[in-house]
């Protein structure tokens, strides 16, 4: 990285003082305790006594999302109106790099959990190798495959059967997502969100090529198709997880498997809709008001880098959860 | 809307509203007070039950609460913003930036943090009590079994790491991308390179921890078993998860507190810091190292041998950089002109016991004399050399050292002074004695003990109450000198001190830097 | 300032010099201010270890600060030394880079040599099986001759001596109503789990420090080379009582051993044929009241009064359906403090208990309960 000249400094932009930061520590607060108490109802509370949990939930964030919203809104107006230095475009760049890389390491823990119950904790429940030498006095006729078909608490009779270590009811799956339980491979569905994710990724990065080309009708074209591709996405994960509510048997409750399925899933899932929301946004800055051009866009590249990350995430997902 | 030439905003939205880097540093430092006197009660609750055997002043529950608040108040409350408080002063003023390189960032990252932690302190006020199982949370006690406020801990986690990330993504940014004409990466301040160095260990290991709660409100609420072995999952899961943010996190505490240490030494020897490279790789490799070692505090779970030594073997490994960081300290005081006034003090205090607390740490990095160390005394002990005396001596320093250039005003010298050999005696009197009934055999967090640890339990109780009252001068030095201190002008304020905030006007003004300074 | 500097080099050597001094009066048994080599071969190597590692530390320590104390007292300004420029040596970094990782290696080597001793679980004579609960420990002897041998291990200390109401005794916190008893010069491997959260098997002088999880067993083991008691705690936070549940280990001679496995056997055999006989009330009565004070009265009050626990006197649960009482007793209620109580007595002392809570404290509901009807609820 090369030192600055003392030019580009002198453009330095210092905000004026803002609401923004306390706006959205606000509403950042509010949801995040209206959710809690949501949760805590749902799980200890009383349901036949009303509570104003979901109202504190809804409204702080939607006041979040608006902050949010304004805030972006300021700071592409500021860009438009050339306050952007070169310098601080930079900070921006190595701004959203460092937030990607801290997903990376969120996707990591939930990847790493599912490593350390495939290849460590399956075997030693079934006390095999070198950590679950005595195990088996505790699940006696428990096996260990994966998927896992049948919990330890099932093997043993269920929650109720005996008094050790049942810290909830897990009930298995008939059927589970993994390719070697899908009647043919082209009725496989994750095989399908694969390609479409994966096209998703090619198409942005036509778009981005458009956009170097100050080709805005290129651009407008492959992004909006991006977009669309992500929905397509994001509805097909909602078919397969009613299919595996509805058929398979296969919830929240069933076990570890369940709980990494849904929870490697369900985090990607949410991250592919903010990052189709994001791409989205640019789509509508670029047909509704025409912004970005070849030189600036960082606000359409910010949202591919995130974009390209979740189908990154997505390919190793279909690999380890899916595949392999 | 040009940026320059402006003051600081009148009334309270100067502070709300804020983006000055300044004034956001002061926030944060004047928070972490708060929270350090607030988790400091907590402590005195914990040794006053503590002081006799029996059980006097509180029930065993609520003895658990404090344990587990004054653990998580005194790390993400008080020391960890603490330390950005100082980096969000000092980094751009080091640097020859302006400010921050994300301003309005900055302040939501600040903003975050009080109602989090009132959300926390509330907690105890709730029913069933607030979170009774340690700052570790080691499931399942800190699911199935725990209280239902153990939902407002877990968003509380989450914000406070959102809140650590941010700010550690604005340190890099500012660090990598505004650093004045000249000032190449082996010219910054040590300062500043440790904190570069705990901002991308923060990065790295905070949403790990929000991983870690994200599963713990999964088993919670929506009936997944990640750690409950019925289902399939493992509770040594969770600390496989735990530790691996857990062990990088000590070093995020006592890095920045490097940085300084680093800053004061050479200042008052009056002679270069030695070895500056070997200490920005000692750093690092620090840094790298933690990532391999978390299983140190997990060497009685059961885990395969092969497991035990590989863990073993890299925690001894750290003693060898931070060994080099040692040495080179000592090695600048070495033929220097060294003068002794309060931040001076504290370091050399920081650098006794600092050592001292990573000797301990090195003898439980011994897997096999681990197991008659762990979870007694002994490790508190431990921990508190290395947090207390280490991290927070550090930043007793620091304050002392910059309150000069922040306020332009100079501290009672022989107030600070006296601070610092109470609390150096003090500190000693509460928690030698640790290291003798941890070895003993008394374990950690329990309310009541039996008698054989009677005499050292009183003695480390009156130590900790003296310690906690001296606290009180340190809080009123810094008040007096802000609100009455004799005013001073010199840009300079300690003789021997290098690097470019001291070349800025003092008080240091609102705008520093908005022509960059040229570095040779 | 002369002055201060001496004074802050006597402040910091004067721990270590107590230290030593401690160490070096032979306290090494029941020291109060170190590690007890305790009653096996392994303590004591890790003892051994534990006082290298200090002494090394000692040592590096005494050096280091002797060199920054030196240069303290020389090298002040006040002195009006004016300072060196120097600040670098690749040299001297090498050296302090390798001198400490040799160091490391002397240490390593013995610890690799015990922790793998320690890792050895093969020729165990005895086998016992420790479970964790909140806040007591069950034994378990898995052996042939210690079959259905099991109890629980609670605390012993009352009430009045933690609240300061009586002075308090010996043993105070360290006592149990049932210590674990193993033989002498007998390698015993634990296999410690837990019922409920995480706990850790912690005695001292045994060397045996283990955590208790729960759903997965630990392997530990030990060989005691004295007779004698030896005294431990709950080493893992597992809630409100964790500091209430301790350890007494009894290590006793092999003939002694022997003499009370087969007591314990004979008790065991006696409550087996219980189980299959019917009592009149009276008998139920007697027992139950008996086991109502030793496991339901902390909670529930000497008379069925209530305090932590609900009031048993008119109790809308112990004066309705027998099944539904059945079900508290065995089952607990679960997020309460009431615990399942089916795993921790047996089907006799159950039996009696729910008839004496049914029949005593004015609910003279009249039915009884025997053990068959115990364990056909378990069944379901
Ligand atoms: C600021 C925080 C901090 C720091 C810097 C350290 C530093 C170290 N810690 Fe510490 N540690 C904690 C905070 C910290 N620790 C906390 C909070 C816990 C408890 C958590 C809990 O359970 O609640 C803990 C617990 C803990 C354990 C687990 C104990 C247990 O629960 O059983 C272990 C085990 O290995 C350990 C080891 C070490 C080591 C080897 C270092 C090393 O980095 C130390 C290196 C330094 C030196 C060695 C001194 C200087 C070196 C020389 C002068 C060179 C020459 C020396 C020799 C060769 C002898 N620590
Ligand atoms: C950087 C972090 C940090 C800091 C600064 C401290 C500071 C102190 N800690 Fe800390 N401590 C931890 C981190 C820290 N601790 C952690 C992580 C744990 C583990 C928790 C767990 O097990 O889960 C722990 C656990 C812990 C225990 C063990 C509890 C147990 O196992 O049950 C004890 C016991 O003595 C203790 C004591 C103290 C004392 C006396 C101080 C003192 O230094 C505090 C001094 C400060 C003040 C007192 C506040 C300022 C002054 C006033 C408010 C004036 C009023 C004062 C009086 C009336 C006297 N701490
Ligand atoms: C550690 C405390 C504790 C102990 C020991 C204890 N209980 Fe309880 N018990 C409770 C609590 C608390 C409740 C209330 C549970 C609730 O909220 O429903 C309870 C409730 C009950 C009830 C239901 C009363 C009612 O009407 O709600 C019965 C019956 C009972 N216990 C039987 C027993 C028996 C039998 C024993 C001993 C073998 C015992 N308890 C020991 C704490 C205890
Ligand atoms: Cu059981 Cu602590
Ligand atoms: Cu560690």
């Amino acid at each position: 990285m090369t030192p600055q000249t003392s030019t580009e400094f002198e453009k330095y932009y210092v905000p004026e003082k803002s609401r923004l930061a306390l706006c959205a520590a606000t509403g950042l607060f509010l949801s995040l305790f209206g959710a809690a108490n949501v949760m805590n109802d749902m799980t200890y509370g009383d349901p036949s006594v009303e509570t104003n949990s979901w109202t504190i939930f809804l409204c702080g964030l939607f006041f979040f999302l608006a902050t949010l919203f304004g805030w972006f809104r300021t700071t592409i107006k500021e860009n438009r109106a050339g306050l952007s230095s070169a310098q601080m475009k930079k900070s921006y760049a190595l701004g959203m790099f460092w937030f990607i890389f801290s997903e990376v390491m969120f996707f990591f823990v939930f990847f790493s959990a599912l490593f350390y119950v495939r290849n460590l904790v399956g075997p030693w429940l079934s006390g095999e190798g070198d950590g679950g030498r005595m195990n088996g006095l505790l699940w006696p006729g428990f096996e260990y495959t994966w998927p896992m078909a049948i919990t330890p608490q099932e093997a043993m009779g269920g929650a109720a059967s005996q008094p050790i270590a049942n810290n909830g009811d897990f009930v298995s799956f008939e059927k589970s997502m993994a390719i070697s339980e899908a009647s043919a491979w082209w009725k496989w569905l994750p095989l399908w969100n694969t390609i479409i994710l994966v096209s998703s990724s090619v198409t942005v990065h036509i778009a981005h090529s458009g956009l170097l080309a100050d080709n805005k009708r290129k651009f407008n074209l492959w992004l909006g198709i991006s977009v669309l591709l992500g929905m397509i996405f994001v509805a097909l994960q909602a078919l397969e997880y009613y299919e595996a509510y509805a058929h398979y048997g296969l919830t929240l409750n069933s076990g570890i498997y369940g709980s990494t399925f849904f929870m490697l899933t369900g985090f990607h899932g949410f991250h592919v809709i903010i990052g189709m929301t994001m791409l989205l946004v640019q789509w509508l800055r670029s047909v509704r008001a025409g912004h970005f051009s070849a030189e600036d866009h960082f606000g359409f590249e910010a949202s591919s880098w995130y974009w390209h990350f979740v189908d990154v995430v997505w390919v190793l997902l279909f690999l380890f959860v899916y595949v392999l | 809307m040009g940026a320059h030439h402006h003051g600081p905003a009148k009334g309270l939205s100067r502070w709300l509203f804020a983006t000055n880097h300044k004034d956001i540093g002061t926030m944060y430092l004047w928070f972490s007070f708060s929270m350090f006197i607030l988790g400091g009660s907590f402590a005195m609750v914990i040794r006053a039950e503590l002081f006799q055997p029996g059980m006097q002043l509180v029930d065993p529950l609520f003895f658990n609460q404090m344990t587990t608040l004054h653990g998580l108040i005194m790390v993400f409350g008080a020391i960890m913003p603490s330390f950005v408080g100082l980096a969000n002063w000092m980094i751009p003023m080091m640097i020859g930036a302006p400010d921050m390189a994300l301003p309005r960032m900055n302040n939501w990252s600040f903003w975050i943090l009080p109602p989090t932690f009132l959300l926390l302190a509330s907690t105890l006020f709730m029913e069933g009590g607030g979170p009774a199982f340690g700052w570790t949370f080691y499931a399942p006690l800190s699911t199935t079994y725990a209280a239902p406020s153990v939902t407002f801990f877990i968003f509380g986690i989450h914000m406070a790491g959102l809140s650590s990330i941010m700010g550690s993504i604005n340190i890099i940014a500012t660090v990598m991308n505004m650093r004045a004409p000249g000032m190449t990466y082996m010219k910054m301040p040590m300062f500043v390179w440790t904190w570069l160095i705990t901002a991308f260990l923060l990065v790295a290991v905070m949403p790990v921890l929000a991983g870690a709660v994200t599963m713990m409100l999964m088993d919670i609420h929506f009936g997944t078993s990640f750690f409950s072995a019925a289902g399939g999952g493992d509770p040594v899961l969770f600390q496989h998860i735990f530790w691996f943010f857990g062990h990088p996190e000590v070093y995020i505490i006592i890095l920045p507190a490097f940085g300084v240490v680093s800053q004061i030494i050479p200042a008052f020897s009056r002679k270069p810091l030695f070895g500056y490279d070997s200490m920005v790789y000692a750093t690092a490799s620090i840094a790298l190292l933690s990532f391999l070692v978390w299983a140190h505090h997990m060497y009685t779970v059961g885990m395969p041998v092969a497991g035990e030594l590989f863990f073993m073997y890299a925690t001894m490994l750290i003693a060898v950089p931070t060994g080099v960081k040692v040495f080179n300290w000592v090695t600048t005081m070495w033929r220097g002109s060294m003068t002794f006034e309060t931040p001076m003090l504290f370091a050399i205090g920081f650098l006794i016991l600092f050592t001292i607390g990573g000797f301990t740490g090195l003898m439980l990095s011994i897997a096999p004399a681990d197991f008659q160390y762990h979870d007694s005394y002994f490790v508190v002990a431990h921990f508190h050399y290395v947090m207390v005396a280490g991290a927070l001596f550090s930043m007793t320093a620091a304050v002392y050292y910059w309150l000069p250039k922040w306020c332009g005003r100079m501290y009672n010298e022989t107030m600070g002074k006296t601070h610092f050999w109470i609390s150096f005696i003090s500190f000693n009197v509460a928690f030698f004695p640790q290291h003798f009934v941890g070895l003993a055999g008394m374990p950690r967090r329990i309310p009541d003990y039996a008698l054989q640890f009677a005499d050292f339990n009183m003695m480390s109780s009156i130590g900790a109450f003296v310690y906690g009252l001296s606290q009180l001068l340190w809080g009123y030095n810094v008040i007096s000198t802000i609100v009455a201190g004799k005013p001073i002008s010199d840009e300079k304020v300690w003789e021997g001190a290098e690097g470019l905030e001291w070349t800025v006007a003092t008080p240091a003004p609102f705008h520093t830097f908005e022509t960059p300074p040229q570095v040779k | 300032m002369f002055v201060k500097a001496k004074r802050l080099s006597a402040l910091t050597l004067s721990p270590v010099l107590t230290l030593m001094a401690m160490l070096n009066a032979g306290a090494a048994k029941a020291s109060s201010v170190n590690m007890p080599p305790g009653v096996t071969t392994v303590g004591q190597t890790i003892y051994g270890l534990h006082m290298t590692i200090l002494w090394i530390c000692v040592i590096v320590g005494l050096v280091v600060f002797g060199v920054m104390f030196y240069s303290i007292y020389h090298h002040r300004k006040s002195r009006g030394v004016t300072a060196s420029t120097f600040h670098e040596s690749t040299k001297v970094e090498i050296a302090w880079t390798l001198v400490p990782f040799l160091i490391l290696i002397v240490v390593a080597v013995p610890a690799t040599t015990t922790l793998l001793d320690v890792y050895d679980f093969e020729d165990a004579e005895l086998d016992v099986l420790i479970t964790g609960y909140q806040w007591k420990w069950k034994y378990e002897y898995l052996d042939e001759e210690g079959e259905n041998v099991q109890f629980f291990s609670n605390l012993r200390t009352p009430q009045s001596e933690i609240y300061n109401t009586e002075s308090k005794g010996e043993h105070y916190l360290l006592e149990v109503d049932e210590p674990l008893v193993i033989p002498v010069d007998t390698k015993v491997r634990f296999l410690v789990t837990a019922n409920d959260v995480i706990h850790a098997w912690w005695v001292p002088e045994l060397a045996v420090k283990k955590d208790a999880i729960p759903g997965f067993i630990n392997e530990t083991w030990t060989k005691a080379n004295e007779v004698g008691v030896y005294r431990g705690q709950c080493a893992e936070l597992c809630g409100k009582d964790h500091g209430f549940m301790p350890i007494v280990v009894n290590v006793v001679s092999k003939d002694e051993y022997a003499e009370w496995i087969g007591s314990k056997q004979a008790e065991a055999a006696e409550i087996k044929k219980l189980m299959a006989q019917n009592f009149s009330l009276d008998e139920l009565m007697e027992r139950g009241k008996g086991v109502y004070d030793r496991s339901c009265a902390a909670c529930h009050g000497a008379n069925g009064e209530g305090g932590l626990g609900n009031a048993i006197a008119k109790s809308p649960i112990a004066t309705g359906p027998l099944d539904g009482h059945l079900e508290v007793g065995i089952n607990g209620v679960p997020g309460t403090a009431m615990q399942a109580f089916g795993g921790q007595l047996n089907d006799v002392d159950m039996a009696a208990v729910i008839t004496y809570q049914r029949n005593a404290f004015g609910n003279n509901m009249g039915d009884l309960v025997q053990p068959i009807d115990v364990f056909n609820h378990k069944k379901g």
